[in-house]
């Protein structure tokens, strides 16, 4: 019996491997290839001409390594490249920090992956909200819808500009949109 | 148990059945004339990339298309010779002038060899050239940008067949006059043909940096049709090959009137001789008119300018500069072998091939064995050249290419075959059906010394029952075999635009390499460009009105103007102020008698618009940019021709 189960085995996989010439077949091994070649999506395109964009900028920040980390965690990569345009409210690490101690542990495990992605995507916005477009906001007394659809209220005395009370700590120009580095993780 | 051991043993045999026969599309079980892995051969994963671009001519659309091997993709279509209002080619302010000619614009052609640019005798990506037929023209355009950079007319030439062929480290591009005609043009009875009408050979010599184009000097032949040409290489570097037919010089019913001699001629011209000739000053210059058309990529634009004159040589006089070499039949193809040795003429009408030795032309040559003139020009004895024949391969030779491995392939129009036969030879090796009647073929690099003979794309002329039928109009086929085993293999049908003649195709990588993404926003130099948002605005000088506009995801600036009037001239001058790959912006105005723009991240483009009518009216972004592309959108307010209101323009009403 054993030997037959064995025998049986070894034909099937006799039926399905012996094709690997058919198109059927090699079809399925093409499907696992493509998404080896691009695993992050278009996050995975190398290109080093164009202006750099939201997640390459943020990578090459010392300040922003646990943003990056949990970027990468929630396997939103994709997002930050996408042609937009967006404007991500990017909390320094410091702002990460100063959340209750062990917060963003938790968050980085695996199967808090969904939170993590909510508690990020809160931070973008479509649209380009540089510190000219973040004064006009708050004049005409508009507000920042966010990926989550939440909207963000912009407040600002002189230099002095919050996103939902964020500070806006600097502001950087990107091939897809704009990094506004905040000194707090905006949640809920 | 028993039982189970029973059931197990049927599913045994069941799947000792289905490895049996499962396999019978899947192996080379002699399906046909495609082998059962054909699809397997020619399929790109999701993702990855081809292995060879396919530089297809587009025929009489006038464009160049670009496919990829072995998949056959169409990747892009890029205007040359014809208006595209996809990319706003020919109906943009800068490419206007590209299509210029000294018969004014003229928005069409018909577009029919292209080759690549050569670097010791091997393609080297940089270039790729093609002629325009019907006004003579030949075009060159970049490897980098996949645009069209400049387009020189060609004078005293009508009909611009053999055309557009590079020497060995493209010093040259030569184009041969098909239809002879008066030169200079003259009110003639078309019965004085014989004698008076002459064939212009242009020699066009490219700039090595820059690729620019210059009429250097051109040939004045006797009145044959100049069919088409090849450079020679390696040991024969320094002469090029021209098919003739009517060497009757019939000028009516040439079906039959071009078809009485037994033998028509290859020109060979030395054209190192004739360089030497034009550095001594052996020419006569020659009063004519023909444009130079030149796209300048740090302006985005093009220039076009009036030539004036151009440097004749006459071959009657100056003896070596050129010999004709007497081959069967009204010869159209004309091909030379990757070592430069064998000259191939296919007589369209012959019953064989003939290859000319090299070797055995220079002996005769050496040798003064001349079998007498024609135009003072001398002819070559056929049997002291002839260096071997394919006899009774197939019906109506046509087009030769190479695989680099010693053998070569030839189409067969009206037995409708690809033939592969071994030169040194001449034996037959294989042959495959076309469907149907096959013109040109290509194998990538097969004008080169150095062939990549992996694959062979035959261009067929008829396509009748091969795909979905399309009315009347079908579309035109190509067909891709695998030469790399003894025998060719059909592995793919192809579609293709308008009717494809020559291609040339190169390995992907060489190419690929090269790719511009971008314009640098500061490198622009466009005269009417803006570098960021604040530099946007509106000027008017009396009725003529131009909008310095950007774009950005995801909106245009300025998106609202005031202002305009009836009878205005407005110059919409946009700038894509993006500097990232793949991110272009559209712009089109309703009513405007124009194509839209579609302009490359860090350049500008210009279109002009006549309002006609009293009222506001929207622009919009022609091109998904972005989430926000709808949103993409402006107004403009027309008033009437005597109104007061005020030229304004505004972004998010500031």
């Amino acid at each position: 019996m054993k030997y037959l189960s064995t025998s049986l085995f070894v034909l099937l996989a006799l039926v399905l491997w012996s094709c690997g010439g058919s198109p059927a077949a090699n079809q399925a091994s093409s499907d696992e290839r493509a998404a080896v070649s691009h695993p992050k999506g278009q996050a995975s395109v190398s290109d080093d001409v164009s202006a750099k964009n939201i997640l390459q900028v943020a990578a090459g920040s010392p300040d922003h390594t646990t943003l990056v980390t949990a970027v990468q965690a929630a396997e939103i990569e994709h997002v930050l490249v996408n042609a937009g345009p967006l404007t991500v409210f990017a909390p320094n690490n410091a702002a990460f920090d100063a959340l209750p101690e062990g917060t963003v542990p938790d968050l980085l495990k695996p199967e808090n992956k969904a939170k993590l992605a909510e508690i990020l995507t809160r931070h973008a916005a479509p649209g380009s909200f540089d510190v000219e477009g973040l004064k006009k906001e708050a004049r005409k007394g508009r507000k920042i819808y966010t990926a989550t659809g939440d909207y963000l209220e912009v407040v600002v005395n002189d230099d002095d500009i919050r996103v939902a009370g964020a500070k806006v700590i600097g502001t950087i120009q990107t091939s897809n949109g704009i990094i506004n580095v905040v000194d707090k993780v905006i949640l809920p | 148990m028993k039982n189970q051991s029973k059931f197990l043993f049927y599913l045994l045999s069941l799947a000792a059945l289905l490895v049996t026969f499962s396999c019978g599309q899947g192996g080379d079980a002699g399906k046909g004339a495609i082998g059962g892995n054909a699809a397997q051969r020619v399929y790109v994963n999701p993702g990855e990339h081809d292995e060879f671009y396919a530089f297809i001519s587009g025929g009489f659309s006038g464009q160049l298309s670009v496919y990829g091997l072995p998949s056959g993709r169409l990747f892009r279509v890029i205007p040359v010779f014809s208006q595209d209002p996809e990319k706003a080619y020919g109906y943009n302010e800068e490419t206007k002038p590209l299509l210029n000619t000294s018969f004014g614009f003229v928005p069409w052609d018909d577009a029919h060899h292209p080759d690549l640019s050569q670097t010791n005798g091997e393609i080297d990506g940089r270039w790729v050239f093609i002629n325009g037929n019907n006004t003579p023209r030949i075009a060159r355009i970049s490897l980098a940008t996949f645009e069209t950079e400049e387009i020189i007319e060609l004078p005293n030439s009508a009909g611009n067949h053999s055309s557009s062929f590079v020497t060995e480290n493209t010093e040259y591009v030569v184009a041969g006059t098909r239809f002879s005609v008066p030169v200079p043009q003259a009110d003639l009875p078309i019965s004085e043909y014989k004698g008076k009408f002459k064939g212009a050979i242009s020699f066009i010599k490219v700039d090595q940096e820059s690729g620019r184009m210059n009429l250097d000097f051109q040939i004045m032949m006797p009145g044959f049709n100049y069919d088409l040409a090849h450079p020679g290489r390696g040991k024969s570097h320094g002469w090029m090959f021209f098919t003739t037919y009517n060497t009757e010089e019939a000028s009516t019913l040439l079906e039959v009137n071009a078809s009485q001699n037994d033998k028509d001629f290859i020109a060979a011209i030395n054209w190192k001789m004739a360089e030497e000739l034009i550095a001594k000053g052996e020419f006569t210059t020659m009063p004519t008119e023909y444009a130079h058309n030149v796209y300048d990529e740090a302006t985005h634009s093009a220039t076009s300018t009036i030539k004036k004159e151009v440097r004749v040589i006459d071959p009657s006089k100056y003896p070596g500069l050129v010999y004709l070499l007497p081959t069967p039949k009204s010869p159209h193809g004309m091909d030379v072998d990757p070592t430069g040795e064998y000259i191939i003429g296919s007589g369209k009408l012959a019953a064989s091939m003939t290859a000319h030795s090299f070797t055995k032309m220079q002996d005769a040559i050496a040798n003064k064995k001349f079998d007498g003139d024609a135009y003072g020009i001398p002819i070559l004895n056929y049997d002291d050249i002839v260096g071997g024949q394919v006899t009774q391969a197939g019906l109506g030779p046509l087009h030769t290419e190479f695989d680099g491995e010693g053998n070569a392939y030839t189409t067969f129009f009206i037995s409708s075959e690809v033939v592969k036969w071994k030169l040194g030879t001449w034996e037959v090796l294989d042959r495959q059906p076309c469907y149907y009647s096959v013109g040109h073929l290509m194998i990538p690099g097969g004008n080169s010394q150095k062939p990549f003979g992996k694959y062979l794309v035959a261009m067929n002329k008829i396509t009748k029952d091969r795909y979905l039928p399309t009315g009347p109009e079908l579309t035109q086929s190509a067909q891709l075999y695998d030469i790399s085993g003894d025998k060719m293999q059909l592995l793919l049908d192809f579609p293709t635009i308008g009717e494809p003649h020559y291609a040339a195709g190169a390995p992907a990588d060489l190419i690929k390499k090269r790719q511009t993404k971008i314009y640098k926003l500061e490198e622009n130099m466009h005269p009417y460009a803006v570098k960021n948002e604040k530099e946007t605005r509106v000027e008017r000088d009396g009725n003529v009105v131009r909008i310095y506009m950007s774009t950005i995801r995801s909106h245009f600036a300025p998106d609202n103007i005031e202002g305009i009037k009836v009878g205005d001239k407005v110059y919409f001058h946009v700038t894509n102020l993006e500097q990232d790959y793949d991110v272009p912006h559209g712009i089109s105005m309703i009513g405007a008698n124009t194509s839209e723009l579609l302009i490359m991240p860090g350049q500008t483009e210009t279109f002009v618009w006549e309002p006609k009518r009293v009222g506001v009216w929207p622009f919009y972004c022609t091109d998904f940019c972005s989430a926000l592309h709808q949103e993409m959108q402006g107004y403009i307010r027309v008033s009437p021709k005597d109104s007061n209101v005020k030229l304004s323009w505004s972004l998010d009403g500031e």
